[in-house]
């Protein structure tokens, strides 16, 4: 490459600092109650952060996994009430918000969880019995920002389907937006998490593979190796991973072994 | 469906659309884009690798690894001032004491105060934000660990070390290898729903890098099921487990003989502070992608601004490999709700191109990420052939309808869900028109330097995951960062406690270190009145920030 190629272009970096384009028009946005006008295309989270908050409760991820930042929302003229996740909901004009930074979720004692004698399907009725006043209203599933069918999801612990429900509740976020709005003081997410840790643990079965090497592990069987590896100069380092064999993309579980089998 | 693009960005689309023709046939017969040769790889490496170049970092003033070249953002922070220096807080009387005291709420903070609990230690657990606020909810691809016949931790030693070009410490990685088969076991008894054959064995792939499959997953959500699973069982046991949520450590507290006893701790929420003596201090903060080095966007948690490494630093902690950083070539450049998120590699893996504003490919889509970056920046910033977006950022097109082309229609929708969805939101149907992309922040090689029992050089402080370096040398690869958090978070719980077992010698409180730092920087020149740690990121307009008159405070 040539020398007068090397003039670097300025360019603005600010990283996730908002830029409005020059042509941006500006919207109002009620937070909390108070007017603000905003460049229109930002999601909540950069609206506001626009408008001058910093955010200490309200604010995760920036991504849609962590669901620190749950909100309720109205816009004028509208009399319903709207939820999404204020990293991933897009302002719109007269939109009036609430953040629900915390709630106080009912949280039943999980501590003997994993270890109760109980049937998996009384080991939910009875940390939560309250799932059964659920008056099938199905607010919790339109209020999901994940689209999980929550009020299905309850279902299946109310019929003892404890892997179903945790199936169905998986991609849960915790953000607690249904909560909040459940008529029957049900504190969803927490059946949800109980109910995937007992699936987990007592309904699939347990991965013998995994177990087994844990064992080796801990009887020192790839200690020497290791330590050899870490005395070895980097040349037949280099030498020794470049002649890794791979696995194959499609071979099957357990099917395909390596000719050289004297590090395993 | 495409109104998400501006009718500017639609026309240069049109160039995109005018070479797919001829680029699909050509992938078609299995004509790739030249890969680069390792002289090339060199030379954009050399001229436009973040890394690599001199622009944007200098020489490090101050503490152990004084005159090394990092990131100026991080080398503002280290040559900043406490927030409590003038303050001179009497620390005769602690608030709280405890035996270990976790800093971070994460998936490695989490795991070693789980574990540290195991052998009756009290411990409290010290995080800015909510337990669970991290980078650990946001891995979605998976975790590596050789369980399965073919493979052993031999092999994946092999891997984490070739992918971090023979660099890593070798202790770390031969810690991580050999311990990922009894974090499974363990993760498995606690309930995290993992990937299954339907007798119980658990699903596993190939990463970039990797001589066997042994990428564990649960769904695409990884990093949040394991996160939520750490989590419920540490609020089993909150009889010894102490939350301290909104409350980042700000200061290390040492003893007069400059072992870690310790830490001052901000409730945010009261702007109260809190003396917490503890007989061990394990730092778990995370990395630093929210410093937006260079300006680059990341896909980093918004508490990611290194506060760990500023407080270990400046009580003496040695860093390594700190000027390394990984950038993911493909972040979402377009639309600005979106900038930074990450496209996941199995975009390209799946056949979509890179290219510049012609609608002509410009690199190998496959290169390793560092050079993946460099080419695309040179691209836009060195050739001038990327494309502008409304707000001012470059970017290049990755032409994700190849996909479909290639594979079927549906593929885009059927294999890569969740960004389908997150481009539908905003009008871009990425199975019909291209993204935009351009490199970003995503992971903080170096850190804070540890033995493979996770000890700092500092007497009784630990430290675990992100914040800490050596284990991934120059570039990680993907599904360790997950496994170094709680194989790190594991042994910082097993040597804190070890300590607390043998009575840790603990004197006199002090923060001598912290006025000592102080001085220093006033004395060589370096204090430009600065204040660090920086706990949350500010990204407030300039015309807000004119008006705040008191732009001294960190905290709103």
């Amino acid at each position: 490459m040539s020398n007068e190629n090397k003039q670097v272009k300025h360019v603005t970096m600010v990283g996730d600092r908002t830029i409005p384009p020059k042509d941006a028009r500006f919207i109002s946005i009620y937070i909390m109650g108070q007017r603000y006008k905003v460049p229109e295309t930002l999601t909540i989270v950069k609206a506001m952060e626009y408008a001058g908050y910093q955010f200490k409760r309200g604010c995760g991820c920036r991504g849609g996994i962590c669901g620190a930042c749950g909100t309720f929302y109205r816009v004028l003229g509208d009399h319903n009430i709207y939820t999404g996740l204020a990293c991933q909901t897009v302002v719109q004009p007269d939109m009036i918000l609430a953040q629900t930074p915390f709630f106080p979720p009912n949280r039943a004692d999980h501590i003997g969880l994993l270890k109760s004698k109980l049937p998996p399907d009384e080991q939910i009725a009875t940390l939560y019995p309250e799932i059964f006043r659920c008056v099938g209203c199905g607010t919790c599933t339109r209020t999901c920002p994940m689209g999980i069918d929550v009020m299905n999801y309850i279902a299946f612990f109310k019929r003892g389907d404890v892997l179903g429900g945790a199936k169905e509740s998986f991609d849960c976020i915790m953000c607690g937006l249904c909560v909040v709005r459940c008529p029957a003081n049900i504190t969803q997410m927490k059946v949800g998490m109980a109910g995937r840790r007992i699936a987990a643990t007592r309904l699939i079965p347990s991965s013998a593979v995994t177990r087994k090497r844990a064992e080796q592990v801990r009887a020192g069987r790839y200690e020497k190796m290791l330590s050899e590896l870490g005395q070895m100069d980097k040349e037949k380092l280099k030498e020794i991973y470049v002649s890794r064999e791979r696995e194959p993309n499609l071979s099957q579980p357990g099917e395909w072994m390596p000719k050289d089998q004297s590090h395993l | 469906m495409s109104d998400g693009y501006t009718p500017e960005m639609l026309d240069l689309i049109k160039r995109v659309e005018a070479s797919r023709p001829q680029r699909l046939a050509e992938a078609r017969a299995g004509n790739d884009f030249p890969a680069m040769s390792l002289d090339q790889r060199q030379e954009v490496l050399n001229q436009f690798h973040p890394d690599y170049t001199t622009e944007g970092r200098r020489s490090l003033g101050i503490g152990p690894n004084q005159k090394e070249v990092l990131p100026e953002e991080l080398v503002d922070l280290l040559e900043s001032r406490s927030l409590i220096e003038s303050v001179k807080p009497d620390l005769s009387k602690p608030d709280m004491e405890t035996d270990v005291l976790v800093i971070g709420g994460g998936g490695a903070g989490t795991t070693a105060a789980l574990t540290a609990i195991q052998a009756g230690c009290k411990v409290i657990l010290a995080t800015k934000l909510r337990q669970g606020d991290s980078n650990t909810v946001m891995a979605e691809g998976g975790i590596q660990a050789a369980d399965q016949e073919p493979d052993s931790p031999y092999y994946h030693y092999l891997d984490v070390i070739g992918g971090g070009h023979f660099s890593n410490t070798h202790e770390l990685v031969a810690a991580l290898a050999n311990d990922a088969p009894m974090i499974m076991e363990w993760l498995e008894s606690l309930g995290v729903m993992f990937d299954k054959h339907p007798d119980g064995r658990m699903k596993v792939r190939h990463g970039g890098g990797t001589c066997r499959k042994r990428m564990h997953s649960s769904g695409d959500m990884t990093g949040a099921e394991i996160m939520r699973v750490l989590r419920d069982e540490s609020r089993n046991h909150d009889d010894q487990i102490k939350i301290l949520a909104f409350s980042p450590a700000i200061e290390l507290l040492l003893d007069e003989e400059g072992n870690c006893a310790g830490a001052i701790v901000n409730n945010m929420e009261t702007r109260t502070y809190l003396i917490i003596k503890a007989k061990t201090t394990i730092i778990a903060t995370g990395g630093t992608g929210r410093l937006h080095y260079r300006g680059f966007a990341c896909t980093n948690h918004y508490g990611a601004t290194g506060d760990g490494i500023v407080m270990a630093y400046r009580a003496g902690a040695k860093l390594c490999f700190m000027d390394s950083v990984q950038y993911h070539p493909t972040g979402t450049a377009y639309p600005e709700q979106n900038v930074g998120l990450l496209v996941t590699e199995k975009v390209r893996g799946l056949g979509a191109q890179l290219l510049n504003i012609d609608g002509e490919q410009f690199v190998f889509p496959l290169e390793p990420r560092d050079v993946e970056s460099s080419a695309i920046i040179r691209e836009c910033l060195n050739l001038d052939k990327g494309i502008t977006t409304p707000s001012g950022r470059p970017g290049v097109w990755l032409d994700s309808p190849m996909i479909d082309l290639l594979h079927g229609e549906g593929t885009v929708k059927r294999e890569l869900p969740a960004k389908y969805i997150q481009f539908q939101r905003f009008g871009i149907d990425i199975a019909k028109v291209p993204m935009l992309v351009y490199p970003t922040l995503h992971y903080q090689n170096g850190g804070i330097w540890i033995d493979e029992h996770s000890r700092t050089n500092i007497p009784n402080l630990f430290a675990a995951g992100e914040t800490s370096g050596g284990v991934h040398g120059r570039n990680r690869l993907m599904g360790n960062s997950l496994l170094d958090i709680l194989v790190f978070g594991r042994r910082a719980g097993l040597a804190a406690t070890k300590a607390v077992k043998n009575e840790v010698k603990q004197g006199t409180l002090s923060l001598d270190h912290v006025y000592h730092y102080g001085k220093t920087l006033v004395e060589s020149g370096l204090d430009r009145g600065m204040k660090s740690p920086m706990i949350l990121p500010n990204y407030a307009i300039d015309e807000v920030k004119n008006r705040r008159w008191d732009v001294q405070s960190p905290i709103i």
